[in-house]
């Protein structure tokens, strides 16, 4: 049986790597005693497999974990005894059964939302509400944002203006622009001033950084960018209802991405 | 949200800061300030080398029993880290609660092998406690060491407050009780190190002062202070089955090196092979009960979520329920996805059924360690095991599908000739050729065999504490001389040969067998740079020699002198059970190419029945 989970990672887990954050789960499973299938051969493993891979340093609301389930008893309480199992900075928010034929959330994901906040201790320019409204206005106003993408062989200059849905200073705005309600964010927004929202697209076609967006935005206010003056939080991840394999819809597509929450793609008939 | 000792910026620019934030599944949560004690058990490593080691998986479980007592754990940063640590004054803190060590009632740490001496003193350095004992002022930590290191003590004498000689299940209860005691009463510094000489199996350095004869040997060693004991003896768990083991041990988010459930079947050895010391200090061998082992190896892989389990001990072989375990384990956990690991097995038909069972054949590989390659040199260090027991276990994983062998032997042993290392190589195309015996379409595909030697280092407390030890020089011949005979073989090209780096052996063999000269030594190393020395890449010979010519200490004398049978060696003040009448007569037995039965075979009258359990009582 597939299935799906969604989960917050923050605090020190924050250092946890992609792989190690699998293998956590992994145990986490074991020590719930929940029946996973296991892939076939001398050295078995479980079939998992995640949206998108977090970079070190950043915390989630919404990471996504595929699963298979042995059973469908394993489904009974899934939430309360997972997470009895895990600590505090990982926790299990939702838990979703789908259809069998649903594809991998990895294979569908097509945007994420972030949340910009400015560190404690730290400072910037964003902190003024004034000037990053202004900031965020002007970064939406242009036709054209060009970042340096580097591969291991060379760099290059590319326009990901098209891969920016959403960037602005405002809560409310984004959630309508969203269609989301955040409620509270796990984040601990008191310590974190949140400064910035952005919506990019996301996945195996494109996948457009946070941090270069950030930075970006620096640039075109004439201001240095210090990575370790941010925290980016994930908000949400999301499939394109519309979108046919290996294609993505931008900004620029005639037809408009329609962005479903990871967690209610595929979902099996309610019971 | 756990607060952290290190800020963002430090954590995302280390490799690997897993290392430093704590938070490990199954670590122990109390508030520091409610408690009397506050204990920091350290492993002088990297952190996944350090969580790796069970024992101080029990002693954290035992010590956080006590309602009193707080155990927390410190590893070594990685160079990175102790870098920025350094230039940015950060002290050394816990994992547990992110606080300084150096606030701590006890550093408590365990002594695994010699090569880790200099990371002891950066633990203390970047903690910011006095590296020397008798800097240590009122209010300061007590730095405490055990651990099979601290069966010679003296190399590192002057750091530390307190060995522990023995098993850690046996007094840390008496010592923090009369810590507690002590603390209370508001005496000195030195009224607690006094009380505590009087706890069996409590060492303390400055209490003892040492004479030398002209020749450098030892004259005397003798105590300065009433309370401290003559002769330190070693205390020993006695029921292996009654004692401290953790239920619920400590589960890492990063990979370690040993990264599964590690249940210790049985503690000590029957085997008394000449060369090994562990075989000789945890005397008598004392295994735990079925019962008690299936009921941890459930509970442990509950708790952690582990999908393996290694069966740990000195030869798990000679565990007399081994078959009835293992094959419990199979059938309770193999359907769960959980692997059984069981290494120091002795390669015989049970071995092939459970390795056939929990492992894929083709895939893995088989061990031997004969040690010695003639079977005059496994005589001599009383290696029981036969060229033919060899040859037939090798057939027959051969004939089960094993195509991979793995050979350790041991170089430089004492009175190893040029037939001898020969031997080496002969044993190894021996396998190889049994190989070959095999009707072609049913081998699975070519042969292949790694041959490891390592130098061998005499060690303290085993009956070649006597020998000189091979020089560099001479190792470095006998390796060629070795590679040579190798590719000499029929089947030279299924061999693959590695050997052990000398330089770092050589120092091995001096810390194994040192005084308290080497204090100095040790300590202007690691003012030059020297640390992680057990790490290659971190290895520096140069800095070495120059400490040794810095304080006129020679390396030769403690390395390339033959020991006079009456010689007073630093460690003799320890006594661990084992006798050095019985040292010597091993020696002299390992001369004549006698072997010694088994301990289930006979006794041979060792010393260790005085602690009368496990083997001397069956």
């Amino acid at each position: 049986m597939k299935a799906r989970i969604k989960f917050s990672k923050n605090g020190s887990m924050r250092f946890i790597g992609h792989l190690d954050v699998m293998r956590y789960f992994q145990k986490a499973f074991r020590r719930a005693d929940i029946a996973m299938s296991y892939s076939q051969g001398f050295s078995p493993h479980q079939l998992m497999s995640f949206a998108s891979p977090l970079g070190i340093g950043l915390s989630s609301d919404a990471e996504y974990l595929d699963i298979v389930l042995e059973d469908s008893e394993s489904v009974t309480d899934f939430v309360a005894r997972l997470n009895a199992a895990m600590n505090d900075e990982i926790r299990v928010r939702e838990f979703t059964v789908l259809e069998e034929e649903s594809k991998t959330s990895m294979a569908v994901l097509a945007a994420c939302d972030y949340l910009i906040t400015v560190k404690p201790g730290r400072t910037s320019f964003l902190t003024e509400k004034e000037q990053r409204k202004e900031a965020a206005r002007r970064f939406a106003a242009r036709d054209a944002i060009e970042i340096v993408k580097k591969t291991k062989r060379s760099e290059k200059m590319v326009d990901i203006r098209e891969n920016i849905y959403k960037l602005t200073d405002d809560r409310d705005e984004f959630e309508a622009f969203t269609g989301g309600r955040y409620g509270e964010i796990t984040l601990d927004t008191k310590e974190y001033l949140p400064v910035l929202y952005m919506q990019l697209t996301a996945g195996s076609i494109v996948n457009i950084k946070p941090e270069l967006v950030l930075e970006a935005l620096c640039t075109q206010e004439e201001k240095e960018y210090d990575g370790y003056s941010y925290q980016i939080h994930r908000l949400e991840m999301y499939a394109d209802g519309d979108a046919k394999k290996g294609e993505i819809h931008t900004l620029s597509s005639e037809i408009p991405c329609r962005l479903v929450p990871l967690s209610e793609y595929g979902r099996a008939c309610p019971k | 949200m756990r607060k952290l000792a290190l800020s963002d910026e430090i954590l995302l620019s280390v490799e690997k800061p897993a290392r430093y934030i704590g938070g490990e599944i199954n670590m122990v949560k109390k508030n520091p300030s409610k408690v009397d004690i506050r204990f920091c058990m350290c492993f002088p490593d990297v952190y996944e080398i350090g969580m790796s080691h069970m024992g101080i998986q029990i002693l954290y479980d035992m010590l956080n029993l006590r309602e009193d007592t707080y155990c927390e754990r410190v590893y070594s940063p990685w160079m990175d880290l102790d870098k920025i640590m350094r230039e940015q004054n950060i002290p050394l803190f816990a994992l547990e609660s992110q606080e300084p060590v150096r606030d701590f009632d006890f550093l408590g740490i365990t002594l695994q092998y010699e090569m880790c001496y200099t990371n002891i003193l950066q633990i203390l350095d970047l903690s910011g406690i006095p590296l020397r004992a008798k800097d240590r002022k009122e209010g300061d930590i007590f730095v405490i060491g055990g651990g099979p290191c601290a069966y010679n003590p003296e190399p590192i004498a002057d750091f530390f407050d307190i060995f522990y000689i023995g098993e850690g299940e046996t007094v840390y209860d008496e010592l923090l009780d009369t810590y507690k005691e002590w603390k209370a009463s508001g005496r000195d510094r030195v009224e607690f190190l006094k009380a505590a000489a009087g706890i069996p199996g409590m060492y303390i350095p400055q209490f003892y002062e040492v004479k030398y004869q002209e020749d450098g040997t030892l004259a005397d060693f003798y105590p300065i202070v009433k309370e401290a004991p003559k002769k330190v003896l070693k205390q020993v768990e006695r029921d292996m089955s009654d004692t401290f083991y953790p239920k619920k041990p400590l589960v890492p988010y990063i990979k370690i090196t040993q990264d599964r459930v590690v249940l210790e079947i049985q503690r000590g050895c029957i085997r008394g092979c000449r060369f090994c010391q562990a075989g000789m200090l945890y005397r008598p061998i004392r295994p735990r009960s079925l019962e008690f082992l299936k009921r941890r190896a459930g509970e442990m892989l509950r708790s952690t979520g582990h999908d393996e389990i290694s069966l740990s001990s000195l030869s798990s072989s000679d565990y007399k329920e081994l078959s009835e375990l293992v094959y419990w384990l199979i059938d309770e956990f193999q359907g769960k996805g959980v692997n059984i690991s069981l290494p120091s097995l002795r390669i015989d038909a049970f071995a092939l059924d459970v390795m056939s069972k929990v492992q894929d054949v083709r895939k893995s590989s088989l061990t031997f360690a004969p040690e010695a390659g003639s079977q005059r040199m496994r005589n001599v260090i009383n290696k029981g095991l036969t060229e033919e027991v060899i040859l037939k276990g090798a057939k027959d994983a051969f004939l089960g599908g094993w195509n991979r062998v793995k050979l350790y032997f041991m170089m430089g042993l004492p009175g190893e000739t040029w037939e001898d290392i020969e031997e080496i190589a002969v044993l190894s195309d021996k396998i190889a050729r049994e190989y070959y015996t095999i009707p072609k379409e049913e081998r699975n595909g070519k042969v292949s065999i790694v041959t490891s030697t390592s130098i061998f280092v005499p060690k303290p407390f085993t009956p070649f504490q006597w020998s000189p030890m091979v020089s560099k020089e001479e190792a470095k011949e006998k390796r060629y001389f070795l590679l040579d005979k190798v590719k000499g073989q029929l089947n030279a090209k299924s061999i693959k040969y590695n050997c052990h780096d000398a330089d770092v052996s050589e120092l091995e063999g001096i810390f194994a067998r040192g005084d308290r000269k080497l204090c100095d030594v040790i300590l202007r190393a690691y003012e030059s740079g020297c640390i992680y020395d057990a790490w290659s890449e971190f290895f520096h010979y140069e800095n070495w020699v120059e400490a040794f010519q810095e304080f006129h200490v020679d390396m030769d004398f403690y390395i390339k002198r033959q020991r006079g049978e009456d010689e007073l060696f630093p460690w003799d003040f320890i006594d661990i059970g084992v006798t050095k009448d019985f040292l010597l007569r091993e020696y002299n037995n390992a001369k004549a190419e006698t072997v010694t039965p088994n301990c289930r075979v006979k006794c041979a009258g060792c010393g260790a029945a005085k602690f009368a359990c496990g083997v001397c009582k069956e």
